[in-house]
């Protein structure tokens, strides 16, 4: 190898671990920012936040936190766990398997179903919702957080079947044909070999998921009111028509993120374990 | 067959010591305690609560004299231990499309909803909201004389109220005295279109990022459409003749909205299709803006210098005497709710004279909901708070009549919004038109022409076939 | 499907019978084997189903009447009026350009973005982890109160944080939301799904074979080359499904519109969506708005099926077993 091969590979490859730090540093700030800049806001007064030049030296008062409290976030907030976590929860357990029948060992129609799957996402909720508002109604499900973690289940299914079919996709056959000499079944072969090469993928399906029904607006506004409202319509109701509300609403998303963040980096702990076990292969 | 769980951690533990086995295990707990949590949550079951408590539900539009409502209900409740009060605060549009929606299918699950003056005519129409007449007439002390006549009109139907108003409003110009008179502006009470774009082209001065006049320009029959609605007025222009032909592209119609866009263009805010109360509010607030021209209410959100130096006038005018817009909030009580009796206790406790003092000495009286009653305005503690534009701010509503808006005659009701059902969308695609004129992106002509459009085929619902 | 081994008998007699019995009971064995690998997908498959096929014949149905929540008691037969309404409009016409311009646009650019992002996270650089939750970010936040931090904190020509940062190089008061008003959608949801992107192109990364990857470098291939020849071949399943599940939410972008331009200005941001919310939340016709679901599922379909067949090797089955 030259002189010249080797310069050029350690520059391509940047041996400056420093140099690509500072560059991941700089893009995921500025990816960052307008969340940043969301939750400063959220520490201003209403006049600092609408203020003309934006205010960007400021004391950080509570006042705003304390304002979003007073209307009594807990429910809201226990009814979005209950809704995401569950609607994930099934996503996993009915979206596993049935990735696993599309991947590892393929129904004939795999193709047909994996169209069905995504099929379902093509109508747009606002032509769905008024049929769906009536059934709940007759169904005496309006205001129940059961309605919104079966819609939810159903929104993600096809997220997570397609998602985790991918990943399953990825496990080397040798290792089916290695157990199946040992004589695994159906079990042993998804709970011995399956989950645990499954792991980040199914810790990103579960993180995708989760966002997704924690952010999920309408459908959770028409078909809740009172009892069963979720995180994000006790957000939108600081949307004030008659007077400044930015730093309130600020601080209310700021609140209403921190669970989903919180998630997040649990899951990245998922992802970094898949890796240390990929390798011990 | 074995329990797949049970297998799940028993094989998990055999390949990945130490890191999937507990992973496993709270994934299970997590499971249980979810299912758990769903099945006893007060949502998914019957719940408890026993006794002769009723809960009534509230659709609320988020609003600061709402937030301040929903603060003092523990009053309420102080005194009605008997009835539990559940407010849901959404923003208008939300509010406004789940209570229609919820009212036409009886679907019951509001037992009472804020409800507009464009609202109230419709569905007590369509019998969708109950008639109040009889529940003032046994209410003493309610005192229903005290509301003022506008808006107790406008909140009408075949002369029974069908709501209670909560709160009122009209338009008015705001001005910077200060910067008006830096320029050798004065500003009458008074005062006409014309003497007001004058006014703004003077004091316009963009090198120190000053616009003569704030305006919004935000799409939305509600947002934009309000200001301009009221300018077309007193221009002497109208949506439709008594015909119900569309008017959109008549001379005085067009006259007015080129006005408009034309006074945006040269001496309104850059950007002002972004612009809705709020954003006017903050430029405004933020001192760059001489003059303002939105809701009477504006008036007693502003801070700082804005708040030390603001001068009132009445809506400016051309060919009317007075131009001000036409709006309140009230309660109104859906027909299928269970729990009228309750309902209507809440809603007069709301809007009587002593929550309004309730809300003057707990939160302080510039939080006093405005334009409701007449009594408001004698209280002095009011006055020492609102007193530079508590008159006009009366004045304006009580000169603005939702039954003759314009000039020349008129098959619709509403000052600033056509009240038929079908405005909400189409005062919505006008005013995407007319947002496209002052982007610049289209002319007034080709935006008028298309809204043109929409409206005759609105129109033709309503002629005589 | 295998065959099973079938080995000559010793006693030529027996053969026959054996013979015979043994395709029987491959016949049957193949038969068992078909359900057992159908039996994982169908509570997926049947719950699915249900939820969704039922509401969306009930929109079916509502399409070819005539009902408008408004006007009590106006539910009528009216046959393909809606339909004959939907494929006349100029409206149709504009939303399906806007929302084909705004799904190409968007996924395009945050899949360039999210691969590049996830190739330079995937280094080993300093605080890792904190990085990926940062990317996370725009993720996370309700779209509706971040769109509206965009268009008022941020884009607004007057108290806006970029046009205070731009304003001393001369860019200051530029009306970015109604001058442009597609680049800002497509920006504002680029900078949401790019994460997205990163998070399932990532996964792919780390199931990556280290060794493979080893043996290149010891063979002396550069890391231009061991992307191009390696890494890109075994992502592009990733890359792919990200494009495709990306499309399918962005298409139906909602929020973004509704908060910063509200379709506007004119009709130049009004997607199928937002459409659909016109018609069905402010104009409460829910005929209309039915009739528009399904002419919108449809066209859906017969692109999908389109891209399905022909751009994305995801979607063909590979013979397993």
């Amino acid at each position: 190898m030259s002189i010249a091969t080797v310069r050029r590979r350690g520059a391509l490859l940047g041996g400056s671990r420093s140099f690509w730090s500072l560059l991941a540093w700089v893009v995921a700030i500025l990816f960052f920012f307008p969340v940043l800049w969301m939750v400063l806001e959220a520490l201003k007064t209403e006049a600092q936040a609408a203020s003309i030049p934006p205010t960007i030296l400021f004391v950080p008062t509570l006042e705003q936190f304390q304002a979003v409290l007073s209307r009594d976030f807990p429910p809201f907030f226990i009814n979005s766990a209950i809704a995401t976590i569950g609607s994930t929860m099934l996503v996993i357990l009915l979206g596993l398997p049935a990735a696993y029948a599309l991947a590892i060992r393929p129904v004939k129609r795999t193709r047909d179903a994996l169209f069905f799957f995504i099929s379902t996402r093509f109508l747009p909720f606002a032509a769905s919702l008024v049929p769906l508002y009536i059934l709940a109604r007759d169904l005496h499900l309006l205001d129940n957080i059961l309605a919104l973690i079966v819609i939810y289940t159903t929104i993600n299914l096809p997220l997570g079947v397609w998602l985790l079919r991918s990943f399953l996709l990825e496990i080397p056959n040798d290792l089916f044909e290695a157990a199946r000499v040992d004589g695994a079944g159906f079990f042993d072969e998804l709970v011995g070999i399956v989950l645990p090469l499954v792991m980040p993928g199914l810790a990103a399906t579960a993180l995708i998921c989760l966002i997704f029904t924690w952010n999920e607006f309408f459908y959770a506004v028409n078909l809740t009111s009172s009892v069963a409202a979720t995180s994000p319509i006790f957000l939108v109701g600081f949307i004030s028509g008659r007077g400044l509300f930015y730093a309130k609403l600020s601080a209310a998303a700021t609140l209403a993120s921190l669970p989903v963040l919180l998630a997040g980096w649990i899951a990245q702990k998922q992802l970094i374990r898949g890796l240390t076990m990929g390798a011990v292969k | 067959m074995q329990n797949p769980l049970a297998a799940l951690s028993f094989r998990l533990s055999e390949r990945a010591p130490g890191t999937a086995r507990p992973l496993a295990t709270r994934l299970a707990g997590l499971v249980v305690a979810v299912l758990a949590a769903a099945a006893c949550s007060p949502g998914a079951g019957g719940g408890g609560g026993g006794g002769a408590q009723t809960t009534i539900t509230m659709a609320a539009v988020d609003n600061p004299q709402m937030e301040d409502l929903q603060k003092l209900v523990p009053e309420f409740q102080a005194q009605h231990s008997n009835i539990q009060v559940k407010i849901v605060i959404l923003p208008e549009n939300q509010l406004r499309q789940q209570v229609t929606q919820d009212i036409a299918t009886h679907s019951g699950r509001y037992d009472l909803a804020t409800i507009g003056t464009y609202e109230v005519p419709l569905w007590a129409k369509n019998g969708w909201i109950e008639n109040l007449g009889p529940y003032i007439q046994k209410a003493s002390s309610y005192d229903a004389n005290d509301l003022i006549a506008g808006v107790s009109k406008a909140l009408s139907y075949k002369d029974s109220l069908y709501a209670v108003p909560f709160y009122g409003e009209s338009s008015f110009l705001m001005y910077r005295k200060d910067l008006l008179q830096q320029a050798g502006v004065t500003m009458s009470e008074h005062p006409t279109w014309d003497e007001v774009a004058a006014a703004a082209r003077k004091v316009n001065d963009p090198g120190k990022g000053i616009s003569g006049i704030c305006l919004r320009g935000l799409p939305g029959w509600g947002e934009q459409l309000a200001p301009l609605d009221t300018m077309v007025n007193t221009f002497g222009g109208r949506w439709y003749d008594p015909q119900w032909n569309a008017q959109l592209t008549s001379a005085k119609f067009k006259s007015a909205v080129s006005f408009y866009v034309d006074l945006v263009k040269s001496a309104g805010e850059p950007g002002a299709a972004n612009d809705g109360f709020t954003e006017c509010l903050s430029i405004y607030n933020g001192g760059k803006a001489a003059m303002w021209y939105d809701a009477t209410v504006g008036a007693s959100n502003l801070t700082g210098s804005a708040a030390q130096n603001s001068g009132f006038a009445y809506a400016p005018v051309k060919d009317t005497k007075y131009s001000g817009w036409l709006w309140a909030w009230a309660l109104g009580m859906p027909s299928s709710s269970s729990k009228k009796d309750a309902a209507w206790t809440f809603m007069s406790w709301a809007t009587s004279k002593d929550y309004i003092k309730l809300v003057g000495s707990k939160l302080g009286w510039s939080h006093v909901p405005p334009g409701t009653r007449s009594s408001t305005y004698q209280l002095s503690e009011y006055q020492s708070v609102a007193g530079p534009y508590a008159k006009i701010t009366l004045d304006s509503i009580a000169q603005a009549d939702v039954n003759h808006p314009t000039v020349d005659p008129v098959p619709y009701t509403g000052v600033q919004y056509v009240d038929i059902p079908e405005f909400q969308e189409l005062g919505t695609q006008v005013s995407q038109q007319i947002a496209a004129a002052l982007a610049g992106t289209a002319t007034v002509d080709q935006a008028l022409q298309q809204s043109q459009q929409f409206a005759d085929a609105v129109g033709k619902n309503y002629r005589p076939k | 499907m295998s065959q099973p081994n079938v080995s000559k008998p010793a006693v030529p007699g027996s053969a026959v019978v054996a013979e015979v019995r043994r395709p029987r009971a491959a016949a049957s064995a193949a038969r068992r084997d078909s359900w057992l690998r159908r039996l994982p997908l169908l509570p997926a498959l049947v719950y699915v189903f249900l939820i969704t096929q039922i509401p969306f014949a009930l929109t079916v149905y509502y399409s070819f009447f005539s009902w408008n929540l408004l006007r009590p008691g106006s539910f009528q037969f009216a046959g393909l009026q809606n339909y004959a309404a939907v494929l006349t409009e100029s409206s149709t016409r504009i939303a399906i350009v806007n929302t084909v311009v705004l799904t190409l646009c968007a996924v395009a650019i945050a899949v360039v973005i999210g691969v590049l992002i996830a190739l330079l996270l995937n280094r080993e650089v300093f605080g890792k982890g904190v990085l990926r939750t940062l990317m996370i970010g725009p993720f996370l936040v309700m779209p509706t109160a971040a769109a509206l931090i965009w268009k008022d904190t941020l884009l607004n020509p007057i108290f806006g944080l970029v046009d205070y940062v731009l304003s001393p190089i001369g860019l200051g008061h530029v009306d970015w939301v109604n001058r442009f008003p597609m680049a800002t959608i497509v920006t504002i949801e680029v900078w949401r799904w790019t994460p997205f992107m990163m998070l399932i192109v990532m996964a792919g990364l780390q199931s990556q074979n280290l060794e493979t990857l080893e043996a290149a470098r010891v063979d002396g291939a550069d890391a231009i080359a061991t992307f191009r020849y390696i890494t890109l071949p075994f992502i592009r399943p990733f890359i792919e499904l990200g494009a495709l599940l990306g499309s399918l939410f962005i298409v139906q972008t909602f929020d973004s519109i509704f908060m910063t331009t509200q379709g506007g200005p004119g009709q130049a941001t009004t997607n199928i969506p937002f459409l659909l919310y016109l018609v069905a939340f402010q104009g409460f016709d829910v005929g209309k708005a039915s009739a528009i679901g399904v002419f919108a599922v449809i066209l859906t379909m017969i692109v999908a099926t389109f891209a399905l067949r022909t751009l994305f090797t995801i979607f063909h089955v590979e013979a397993r077993r």
